[in-house]
Order: structure tokens, then C-alpha cells, then sequence
């Protein structure tokens, strides 16, 4: 029997009721098999809607440490009766069906070949507890409990969970305990444990953290030594924010006079955040917004003014299902377009595209250097997620050596030495102008900011030749930028493969997944991640040295590829597109069939190991 | 008329407390109409930034888009200026305040850009109390564009082009007192007397400081039947009282007359006095301003003036609890918790 069974490689889905208190026990569960040592991979798959309605959370356990999506449910567990005929047909051939057995199931839900696992849930919190709140959300830690038996998670690190959640409400601690057995017994005495799906301890995980995007990017911006949050709350990026809150409160109150060392405003619209962003970079703090992309449509307009009298910028975009309203709590890469080029005019913004927590940090701390050296917009591509859910990730650095890069500011002794300062004056031949900030000299540095064209002295004015003049050299400077954003990832073998890959974002996980079943297959590709917009000159030779390049992203309609296409010289038609929008993240299953169905029977066979290397 | 301002200045003019000639409060050349309203707002600007002592480059001037936004071109030019996008000054003046706490902002805006695009930042940045003069050079039509109604534009106004104005106007002293504005004045820009000590008097408020302030567009609204032209407003208007702005370092030597004045003193020490010509003005009661406002305007009266002050009145950083210290003046040593921290925080995300 055991010999048969799978051990650490499953997909684990919770069909929950909104706002029933079920994501605590959900996460629980995916921490305590992070804590045996097995990679894992949870996502909240929520409805737009506040409560009663469906909302799934699915746990993908894989001892590879594949850490994208998987379609195909192993065992789900379902305690809404509502979304039971859908839940049911999500469950692979031979899968586990674990249900609240307090209500006889109807008949209709019975299915061959998938295996039923019935727990009178609500029946023992009934008899256990007496507060109806209490029996509704124990009923959370009783499937949990249950699925410790038939799985053969270790109780003890559920329990270690439970002290550490109740560390300041001790007396919750036995009642959630009570819970956890009365779940685990009733699985015990009633069904054969573990069943042929198990979790076995591992040593893999290594010094990895759990934790969502949001909450990375949140703390990179207290990193960064972001002072001004302005923002406007919207689905998925508003726990950007919240993080940003929450560590500063822990982090960055003078102890003196217990008061902040930041602000944080919550605006009337996204127009507003994105003005104070820039009101208050203007006057030399750093400061940032998050937003999703109807709010990147609506703070376009000032973008395009931050782009044009540079105005360093940072905003954190954190992506759904659009156009419009769209999917808002779905996933997307579809912002690719509007944050490049957002605003009216010639515009080009620098994007960051990470591809972890880890990266969230990292790059929302670059995001502020870069914005302040280049004077421009820098916006970070997050999707939701990278952004709302827990992820494994590298655990976050920062080197104390590390000084802030707060670009070409000029003190009162610098305009001191200065006969006469203009503000757009290309001093370095490097397209970036010396800024100074409000209030530094009495007579020396003022300037007037404006998004009307200007001379080098950022006097008005419409003389065409000066605008040329002006708008060329923000170009100079874009190209200086090539050389500072991170340079992409490339993986490739000793020797280069005919075919490529390419991918940013979120879509790493799957990526790298399907590249080595394509491999297992004899299909081996070169791959290259990008992680910045301008490209530098590494991508056009990636482009250029490969016949065919395959370009995944998550939005119908090739935007990523339009980028490439509209920037770089390159032959359109050896970029074939790997799409996935309809919401979910991107699998490598669906990356493996689109590429596969692209390639010529007979495909050419590597068998050397791929080493990644940072260009 | 000549477009160049000339270099030279007599070596004798007058210095205020700090050493500062007038001509280091002024700015370029006006390009607007001659006669327009809103060079004499400028005017008095330049005055009372003169006259209360204030460092040039301590001053932050903002605007919006427009006539009136293209002011702060013509006064402190010694001063950083911003001339940002249309009707969304304020959010820019918050961002920048909340970086800089020590020094004034001024922002300049149009009836256009505050009662019609911008109405909505406006009544926010209100209702935060952001401690900056916000002034509106009303003139009831939109100038740059030659001449189309404004929000302002009264009921029954006849514009240049002979059209009759079918709309309510939004009265943005009404709204101000309504959104619970702590500084609340109206004035006309032909009364430079009632002007300077008022925007003196805005510049000392610790929070929002609105001064609605009538400006006729020489141009496309001073004809007959237009109630925002020289001659109406000349004709209509009645104020409140005459005042006086004692800066806090000097000396207060005015002798109050028992019932004929009274004095509000701001939180840092300065006076704002008033000589009243209405004996039940009480400018700490917003109430009876409400009220007063009401009934002149039912009188067809422009009332102008100190309408209302709230002398406690505590500004956004005070709400927010900010550090004294500006926010852009935070070292990385301040701000930065390095990496001892950081490994703490991962080892609770373990």
C-alpha cells in the first residue's frame, strides 16, 4: 500500500464560504508543511465580493519545489455546499473528496472514481462548543485537524503554530487545540491513515521564508527610507500600504517623542496620490503610491507631468484582470502597455518586473534609487499574485553598506559655487540635470517646475528647436537607464540551443517548471528573464541569436511582445507568443502544450544541466 | 509698455526686518491683461510677504492651470514655484507640505481650477486642514479660453457674449465653512487695504487659510450684467470689517476699543485685529457666519473680510503625529533599520 503512494507532490483545495474565518486554518495548513521542510506554494483563488459568496484556497505541496500552479485536484476539501457539483468535478480521477458529513450528501454529488471522506464537522463543534461563532470557525481547525491524520502532517508543528498565533490570547490556545484533535481522531477512527497521497518530512526548504508580495514591496519602501505614502485603496495593492503601515509602526517611531518618522495619506482618488507622490518628491522626500491599473489610468496624467519635469516617482503596480473593471481580483500581466507608455505624448517609464518576494523588496528599494538618480517615474510590475499571495521565497537581504542613491541633488554650498543655475542643463552629457529643493538657498536654485515646455533655465517657452532639444535629451538619459536597471537572467548550457524563452514576473514559476518537463521530454531551450524596461542591449541578442523565441505572458494580447517589438530591432516573426488570460496564473502545462504544438516533431536533444547566470 | 523689468534699483530703498527690498519679493513681468485683477492680487502678495518679514526662498508658490495660475511667474522670485496640472494643485501643495513642514505654501488657483476640475482636491485638502494659503482669483469666467462661465458665475450673469447664465454658482466661502474650513476670508482685488493684512493673516493660520478673493477679468467679464465686473462688485460690496495683522515679534501696542474691535490671537503669538463695522461680527463663531453670509447674499451683498478663524485650529502634520523634524530632512541613519532588523523579520515569516 505505501509502496504505491505519492509523498510530497499534491494539489490541496479548500472550497470555503467568504468571510467565515477560514483563511487563518487554510494558511495553517500550508505553514505546516513549509515547517516539514516541503516546498509549497498556496494562492487565494476569491470572488469580488465581500462575504457569503464562494472563495477556494488551493495549496500546491511539490518536493521539486515547483512552485507555480497546477491544474488537477489531488484532495479537496468542501464546506460549501453551494459550489459542491464545481468542486467536485475540479477532483483528478482517483482524488479525495473530504466534506462535512453533519448533512447527508445528495446523491447527485456522488461521483465515480473519486474517493468521499466524510467528517461531521459542524455535528462535533456543535457538541463542543457554545458560542455559535466559535463552532463556526473551529469547524475551520477541525477539517485541518482531520487532514493532519490523512496526510500525516505532524501535529506537533500545527500545535507550534496555534502558540504562536495565540501568543497573546493564550486562552484560545486549548479550544483550538480541542479543535485540531477532535479533527484528527475522527479521521483516525474512521479511515485508513495516511492515505495514498502523504507528506513525509524533507530538508528543502532551506532558510526560505513565507510571505506575500505586498507585504515585501511594503517593507522595501521602509527600506528605500520612503517618508510619504499617498494612495487610494484598491484590489490587490492595497496591503501594500497596509504593510508599509504596519512596519513603520514597529520601525519608525521616534522613541522620544513617539512620533512618526513617515506619512501616510489615504487620498479622496488615485489622481491625488500620485499629486502628493509628486508634491512631495518635488520638495525632496521620497514617497510612493500603490495602485492597479484603473488607478494607473487615472494617474496618468500626472505621470506624464513627473516624466516630463522630472519628478522622481515610485509607484507600485500591482496588476488584475482588466480592461476596465475587468477581473479585480484575477490575475493578469496586461498593464504591460499602459505603464510604459501611460500619459498623453512621447512618454517611456522604467518598470521593474519581480518575480518573488524576495525581488519585491529588492526591486522597491531600486525603484527609489533609480527614480531619484534618473528624475522620472519608476513603476514596479506586481501582479496579484505575486502580490496577495504566500509565497516561498529567498529571505530578504539588505547590506548595511548600501547608501542611498539620492541622485543629482544640489546643496546651498554647491549653488554657492554655481554663477548660474539651470535646472534642465545637461552639465554631464548624460541627459540627467542637477535638481535642487525648495528652500535650500536664498537666492540661488529656485526654478519653476511646470509640464509646459521649458529652456535649460526651465524658463517657458514653445520654441521648437528648445523643445527638441529638450525632449532628446530625456532620451540620452533613457538610454543611460539601460546600463543601471537589473540585467536580465539567462539560462543556458555551455552551448546554446536553437530556441528561446522568454519570460518576466510571475510567470518565472511556471516557466522554469515547463522548461524541465520540456527537458525530460528532449526539448531544451535557452531561457532569458527579464526583470526591466528599457531592455538592455543582452535582450537584442538574445532576440537575435535564437530562431525562434517563445515570449510568455499573461494578457491576450501580446503586449510584452509589442514592447519588444516597438523597442528593439528585431524580426517580428520569430516571436511566438505562450498566452495564458484567463485569470489564473499561468501553468506549465499550458506553456508546455502551446510550445509543443509550435515545434516540429523531431526537436533537437541537450542533455547538459542548465546554469542560470545574471548578464 | 515694455516686457523688461529694469536692473537697476535705488541703492536707498527701504529694508524690512530681515534686510530684504521689496523688489526681492517680486517676480517676472505680468503677460496678462492690463488692468487685470489678478496683477493687483500679486501685488499685495508681494506687500505682505514684504511687510511680515518671511525669507523669499521660505515660500512655496503652487497653481493649478489658468490666468490666476500663471501668477506665481510674477511675484517671489527668489521662491520655488510649481505650475502643475489643471485643478489638481493641492494634492501636489499636500505631498510637499508633508515633506517640508517649515516652510509657507502658497497656492494660487482660478475659479476655473478650484470650482470645476479641481472642486474635489480642493474640498480635500480642506477637510485635512493642510496648513497653506489657498487663494482664488475669481473672476467668474474662464479667461484663457476667451471668456466661457465658470462654476462661480452667478445666476443670471451675462457674459461677454450676451448669454445669460442658467446655473447656480458654487460659493466656495459658503462650501468652506460648510467642509469646516478653520480660515475662511473674502476679498476683493481692487482692496489692497483689506488685502495685505488678510493674506498676512492667512500666511500666520496653522492650517488651511482660504481667500476667496474677486479679481475682474478686464477682458471677457466687465460688462454690463455681469456681476463679477469692477463696477458691480464696486457697487455691492460690504465688509465685515476693517483689520490689522500684528506679527508675533512685534510689540503689541493697539489699544482696543471695548466694542468696536476685538483681536484674535494665532497660535504663535500674532494678532489678527478687527475694527468692526458690524457689532455683532463675531469671526470665532462660524454659525453667525453662515448666517451673515446668507442674508447678504439674499441683500444681493458681497460680503468681504475676516468671515471666519478658528484660533485652535491644528494643522495635517499635528493629525498625522509627524516627527518636528521636516521629513525630507531624515537621515538614512533615521530612516534605514538595517539589516539586524530585517533578519528578525525573517525569522518570524519562517
Amino acid at each position: 500500500m505505501m509502496s504505491t503512494s505519492v509523498v510530497n507532490d499534491m494539489v490541496i483545495r479548500f472550497a470555503n464560504v467568504n468571510g467565515t474565518g477560514s483563511a487563518s486554518a487554510n494558511e495553517m495548513f500550508a505553514k505546516a508543511i513549509f515547517r516539514m521542510g516541503i516546498p509549497v506554494s498556496p494562492k487565494n483563488i476569491f470572488p469580488s465580493n465581500i462575504q457569503g459568496l464562494p472563495t477556494w484556497y488551493e495549496v500546491r505541496v511539490s518536493e521539486q519545489a515547483y512552485l507555480g500552479r497546477r491544474d488537477g485536484v489531488d484532495l479537496l476539501v468542501g464546506v460549501n455546499p453551494q459550489s459542491y457539483a464545481k468542486d467536485i468535478a475540479s477532483i483528478k480521477e482517483g482524488g479525495y473528496f473530504v466534506y462535512d458529513s453533519t448533512k447527508k450528501l445528495h446523491p447527485d454529488y456522488i461521483r465515480e472514481g473519486v474517493h468521499y471522506v466524510g467528517i461531521p464537522m459542524m455535528q462535533m463543534c456543535m457538541e463542543n462548543y457554545d458560542n455559535p461563532r466559535h463552532q463556526q470557525l473551529f469547524k475551520n481547525i477541525v477539517y485541518v485537524g482531520a487532514l493532519a491524520a490523512l496526510l500525516d502532517i505532524e501535529i506537533e508543528v500545527l500545535q507550534d503554530i496555534i502558540r504562536g498565533q495565540f501568543r497573546k490570547k493564550e486562552k484560545l490556545i486549548p479550544p483550538n487545540f480541542k479543535a485540531l484533535d477532535l479533527g484528527y481522531q475522527y479521521a483516525r477512527t474512521h479511515f485508513e491513515c495516511p492515505l495514498e497521497i502523504r507528506l513525509e518530512r524533507r530538508d528543502n526548504t532551506g532558510d526560505q521564508i513565507m510571505i506575500d508580495g505586498n507585504s515585501a514591496t511594503g517593507l522595501g519602501a521602509i527600506y528605500a527610507g520612503a517618508t510619504v505614502a499617498a494612495w487610494y485603496p484598491i484590489t490587490p495593492s492595497t496591503s501594500v500600504v497596509k504593510a508599509f503601515e504596519t512596519y513603520a509602526k514597529k520601525l519608525r517611531v521616534e522613541e522620544a517623542s513617539g512620533r512618526k518618522k513617515y506619512a501616510i495619506v489615504q487620498a479622496e482618488d488615485e489622481l491625488s496620490a500620485m499629486g502628493m507622490v509628486i508634491g512631495a518628491t518635488w520638495n525632496g522626500a521620497r514617497a510612493f503610491t500603490a495602485t492597479s491599473g484603473p488607478g494607473v489610468s487615472l494617474m496618468s496624467e500626472f505621470i506624464g507631468l513627473a516624466y516630463f519635469a522630472e519628478i522622481p516617482v515610485v509607484l507600485v503596480n500591482v496588476q488584475r484582470g482588466g480592461p476596465s473593471t475587468g477581473m479585480p481580483t484575477r490575475t493578469q500581466q496586461s498593464d504591460i502597455i499602459s505603464s510604459a507608455y501611460a500619459s498623453h505624448g512621447d512618454t517611456k517609464h522604467v518598470l521593474l518586473f519581480p518575480s518573488s518576494p524576495a525581488e519585491c523588496f529588492e526591486m522597491t528599494a531600486d525603484a527609489f534609487d533609480l527614480a531619484d538618480r534618473f528624475q522620472t517615474p519608476v513603476i514596479l510590475m506586481s501582479d496579484l499574485d505575486l502580490g496577495m499571495n504566500s509565497h516561498m521565497s529567498p529571505p530578504l537581504k539588505w547590506d548595511d553598506k548600501r547608501k542611498y542613491d539620492l541622485g543629482k541633488v544640489l546643496s546651498a554650498e554647491d549653488l554657492e559655487k554655481i554663477e548660474k543655475y539651470g535646472r534642465y542643463l545637461d552639465v554631464d552629457r548624460d541627459g540627467i540635470c542637477y535638481r535642487t529643493i525648495p528652500g535650500t538657498h536664498p537666492t540661488k536654485g529656485s526654478f519653476f517646475t511646470r509640464g509646459t515646455s521649458r529652456d535649460e533655465y526651465a524658463r517657458y517657452t514653445e520654441e521648437g528647436a528648445v523643445y527638441e532639444r529638450i525632449v532628446d535629451r530625456l532620451i540620452k538619459k533613457w538610454e543611460t537607464v539601460k546600463s543601471y536597471v537589473p540585467a536580465p537572467e539567462l539560462y543556458q548550457d555551455h552551448q546554446q540551443n536553437e530556441r528561446g524563452l522568454l519570460f518576466f514576473g510571475t510567470s518565472t514559476y511556471a516557466a522554469l517548471e515547463a522548461m524541465a518537463l520540456l527537458r525530460q521530454k528532449g526539448i531544451v531551450l535557452d531561457a532569458l528573464r527579464i526583470k526591466a524596461f528599457p531592455f538592455n542591449a543582452t535582450v537584442e541578442e538574445f532576440l537575435a541569436s535564437h530562431t525562434e523565441v517563445f515570449i510568455i505572458e499573461q494578457n491576450r494580447d501580446k503586449q510584452f511582445r509589442s514592447l519588444l517589438i516597438n523597442e528593439l530591432e528585431t524580426d517580428p516573426k520569430k516571436l511566438v507568443s505562450v498566452l495564458n488570460y484567463d485569470g489564473m496564473p499561468i501553468t506549465a502545462d499550458t506553456i508546455i502544450q502551446q510550445i509543443m504544438k509550435q515545434l516540429p516533431a523531431t526537436a533537437p536533444v541537450m542533455n547538459t544541466n542548465h546554469k542560470s547566470k545574471t548578464l | 509698455m515694455t516686457f523688461v523689468k529694469p536692473a537697476f534699483r535705488h541703492p536707498g530703498m527701504p529694508k524690512n526686518k530681515i534686510g530684504f527690498r521689496k523688489s526681492d519679493y517680486e517676480g517676472a513681468i505680468s503677460t496678462l491683461c492690463a488692468g487685470c485683477g489678478h496683477d493687483s492680487i500679486s501685488g499685495a502678495i508681494i506687500q505682505a510677504c514684504y511687510e511680515m518679514g518671511v525669507e523669499p526662498h521660505k515660500i512655496a508658490k503652487l497653481s493649478g492651470i489658468g490666468c490666476s495660475s500663471k501668477t506665481p511667474t510674477y511675484f517671489l522670485g527668489n521662491s520655488h514655484g510649481f505650475n502643475s496640472v489643471h485643478g489638481r494643485m493641492p494634492s501636489i501643495a499636500t505631498g510637499a507640505n508633508l515633506a517640508n513642514r517649515d516652510l509657507i505654501y502658497l497656492g494660487v488657483s482660478g475659479d476655473g481650477d478650484t470650482a470645476s476640475i479641481g472642486l474635489g482636491q480642493f474640498c480635500h485638502v480642506l477637510r485635512r486642514n493642510l496648513n497653506m494659503v489657498y487663494i482664488v482669483m475669481n473672476n467668474g469666467c474662464y479667461g484663457l479660453t476667451k471668456g466661457q462661465d465658470s462654476a462661480t458665475a452667478d445666476f443670471g450673469s451675462i457674459s461677454k457674449a450676451g448669454s445669460v447664465n442658467p446655473f447656480q454658482p458654487i460659493d466656495l466661502v459658503g462650501l468652506s465653512l460648510e467642509l469646516g474650513a478653520t480660515f475662511v476670508a473674502r476679498s476683493f482685488s481692487g482692496d489692497k487695504k483689506q488685502l495685505v493684512p488678510l493674506i498676512k493673516a492667512a500666511m500666520s493660520h496653522p492650517g488651511f487659510a482660504l481667500l476667496d478673493i474677486l479679481s475682474p477679468c478686464v477682458t471677457f467679464n466687465n460688462n454690463a450684467g455681469s456681476t463679477k465686473s469692477y463696477d458691480y462688485v464696486r457697487e455691492h460690496i460690504e465688509a465685515t470689517s476693517t483689520l490689522d495683522f500684528v506679527p508675533e515679534q512685534e510689540e503689541i501696542t493697539v489699544e482696543y476699543e471695548e466694542g468696536s474691535s476685538s483681536s484674535v490671537v494665532l497660535h504663535d503669538g500674532s494678532v489678527i485685529q478687527l475694527q468692526k463695522l458690524s457689532p455683532y461680527w463675531d469671526p470665532t463663531n462660524r454659525d453667525s457666519a453662515v448666517n451673515c453670509i446668507q442674508q447678504a447674499k439674499s441683500k444681493g451683498e458681497i460680503l468681504t473680510g475676516l468671515l471666519y478663524i478658528d484660533p485652535k485650529s491644528q494643522d495635517l502634520h499635528h493629525i498625522l503625529e509627524t516627527t518636528e523634524k521636516p521629513l525630507n530632512q531624515l537621515r538614512e541613519e533615521e530612516l534605514c533599520p538595517g539589516s539586524a532588523a530585517l533578519d528578525i523579520i525573517n525569522a518570524s515569516l519562517r
